[in-house]
């Protein structure tokens, strides 16, 4: 667990970032082989600000991270990220491949924790209290996810859903009780209309789209407060990807919600505030606009304009 | 710099030079042609040895044979039919996948969840290993020192004196269930390694913990894989013979041993349709070759359909996940 230091915490959870960035390096132009082998020019730049003071604090803020870093052996995957999470918001976490961003969304479900290689530091803090004082399933009650590939269960499209509030042991709640929960996480997934009639066919004869959107559905039922999407809709089509969006933009008022994304447009469409991360850094962080329009650091910059992805 | 290092690799990939496409060489064609021909003999032999077995065995195959219990005679046309070998084929298969197949998935998922302590999990899929290669005498000769110690007498034919024998289709069943041990050990974890991860992980994201992610989500997935495994364990066992011979004994009808129903058919001994064919065949002692072919053929057809089960199976079984 991480240690705080409480002078350089500020109210709204910020921590400065402990690593020294040093200013210079060569201006000459170097080949990409090149470049990868140095530290990057532009990771030394001044620091910047990434987390935005000046937005009033009207918001709740529902989870943060706090210094955390992420280890598998030897690789730094997330270094001291502290970033907090809004409720009624969507944050979108971007940055090119590799850059942490998955491994730091995991983090906030511990899914990360089953890698037996991965070491964390730092505090993820739900509602104000460390995650580590949760049991693993109840943090993950708290804080569903949805992943790249639509993955529903070899079950039933109601069993899929049920799958979730049926808890292990004694009493196993009947279909009939059991049924406007999963009506109800149906409707709010926006998948009702199209399987009321089908709810005892296999889930997997659905479309990917539609499969995708019972995975929020799956994911609803337990009534999460949290709901990480790990690149929702990188295996879809175009059409299935805005009715997603869609429903992503219509939840977030009732559940914060975390997005990964490789698809800037996407990042645009539906967030409210931005994370850029690069190499495990958390470079910038603020609201969508101001990521969009007009970044601080260069980093961002290039990123934002497609110089590098 | 890099420029420099880049024509030197244009450089070099000039001087290779690229071949064209063309005719094959002779070698070449030679072995496209040898393989051809193993694949169609192959294919030969296959055929030949079904239709033979058809032949020979349709021809003496009727509903008396397959009715009627066998007697021992010196005459072919006394020695009856094959219903009890029917029978003992039936009991042991049935027996040797249930025992195997609760054990077998319980050893494939601890292998492939758990796997843990690592060397454990190493030494177990060697001793998996070890049960595949052993020929199946070794395994009913080590059934027949385990099922005659005084102790195993309840589930043993025993002599009037009290002198444990060792057989009856418990031992068999027993020994037989290490030969399927494998198939649904393998078969099991195949359809385990097939689910992806992110599908047990979206079970521990519901807040699920491990055990109800095992028995909701990854069984019901592997079901097709464990029964395409049971199924062909079901067909080593039903085409064994050693192990019948050793453990089941040599009498041709079921011999029921204790009052019991159902108990003393499996604690006395019998028979199969592997130990009637060797029995009856030409090599055997009882002399009646044209119910060995008929029983064979009998045997030939069980063996395929389970093995035509398979294949259905697992073509209806499969999850697709994108």
């Amino acid at each position: 667990m991480g240690v705080i230091d409480e002078e350089k915490a500020s109210d709204n959870g910020y921590v400065p970032p402990l690593r020294q960035i040093q200013v210079g390096g060569t201006t000459e132009p170097i080949s990409v082989a090149e470049r990868i082998q140095e530290p990057d020019p532009l990771l030394q730049q001044e620091e910047v600000p990434y987390f935005d003071d000046t937005q009033p604090e009207w918001f709740e803020q529902i989870m943060r991270t706090e210094s955390l870093s992420i280890s598998f052996g030897d690789k730094k995957a997330v270094k001291e990220v502290s970033l907090p999470v809004n409720a009624g918001e969507v944050l979108a976490l971007i940055g090119p491949s590799g850059c942490g961003k998955t491994t730091l969304l995991r983090s906030l479900n511990k899914l990360v924790d089953l890698t037996p290689t991965a070491k964390r530091e730092g505090r993820i803090l739900l509602d104000g209290t460390d995650t580590d004082l949760y049991d693993d399933t109840y943090l993950r009650r708290r804080v569903g996810m949805l992943f790249q590939q639509p993955n529903p269960f070899p079950m039933s499209i109601f069993d899929n859903i049920a799958y979730g509030l049926r808890e292990r042991g004694s009493k196993r709640p009947r279909k009939k009780e059991l049924e406007p929960l999963v009506v109800d996480s149906l409707k709010r997934a926006g998948l009702w209309s199209e399987v009321k009639d089908i709810l005892n066919q296999p889930a997997l004869a659905l479309s990917g789209g539609q499969q995708q959107r019972l995975c929020i559905a799956r994911s609803l039922a337990v009534m999460p407060e949290v709901l990480l999407l790990d690149e929702p809709c990188s295996a879809l089509d175009p059409i299935s990807t805005s009715i997603i969006e869609e429903t992503i933009v219509e939840l977030k008022d009732e559940i914060a919600i975390v997005i990964v994304t490789h698809n800037l447009q996407q990042a645009e469409r539906v967030a409210d505030r931005v994370a850029f991360m690069y190499l495990g850094d958390l470079v910038e962080y603020g609201v969508a606009e101001q990521v969009f329009n007009a970044p601080q650091a260069e980093r961002t910059k290039d990123y934002v304009r497609g110089d590098f992805g | 710099m890099a420029t420099s290092r880049k024509k030197q690799a244009q450089a070099r990939a000039r001087k290779k030079k690229v071949r064209t496409p063309g005719l094959w060489s002779l070698s070449d064609r030679i072995g496209v042609f040898l393989a051809w021909a193993a694949g169609l003999s192959l294919c030969v032999i296959a055929a030949v040895i079904t239709l033979f077995m058809a032949w020979k065995g349709l021809s003496y195959l009727n509903l008396d044979v397959v009715t009627q219990s066998p007697e021992a005679s010196l005459e072919q046309d006394k020695t009856g039919g094959f219903l009890d070998p029917i029978i003992g084929t039936v009991i042991l298969t049935v027996m040797g996948a249930a025992i195997a197949t609760p054990i077998g998935i319980g050893t494939a998922v601890w292998l492939t969840e758990y796997g843990r302590p690592a060397p454990l999990a190493r030494f177990v899929e060697a001793g998996v290993e070890i049960i595949v290669g052993a020929p199946s005498i070794v395994l009913a000769i080590f059934g027949l020192l385990v099922f005659q110690q005084g102790f195993m007498a309840p589930f043993s034919f025993t002599a009037a004196g009290g002198e444990v024998f060792g057989r009856s289709f418990f031992a068999a069943g027993a020994v037989m269930s290490l030969i399927a041990l494998p198939f649904v050990v393998g078969g099991t974890r195949e359809a385990l390694n097939s689910i992806p991860k992110h599908v047990r992980e979206a079970s521990y994201a519901l807040g699920k913990d491990k055990a109800s992610t095992i028995r909701r989500v990854l069984m019901p997935s592997a079901r097709s894989g464990i029964a395409t495994g049971a199924t062909l364990g079901m067909a080593r066992i039903a085409g064994d013979t050693a192990v019948v011979v050793v453990l089941l004994g040599a009498s041709l009808q079921l011999a029921p041993e204790g009052g019991l129903p159902v108990i003393d058919v499996l604690k006395g001994t019998g028979s199969t349709l592997t130990s009637y064919v060797f029995q009856n065949s030409p090599a055997g002692e009882g002399n009646a070759p044209e119910k060995a072919y008929a029983a064979a053929f009998v045997l030939l057809m069980i063996v395929v359909g389970l093995n035509l089960a398979v294949n259905w199976i697992a073509k209806r079984g499969q999850h697709k996940w994108v």
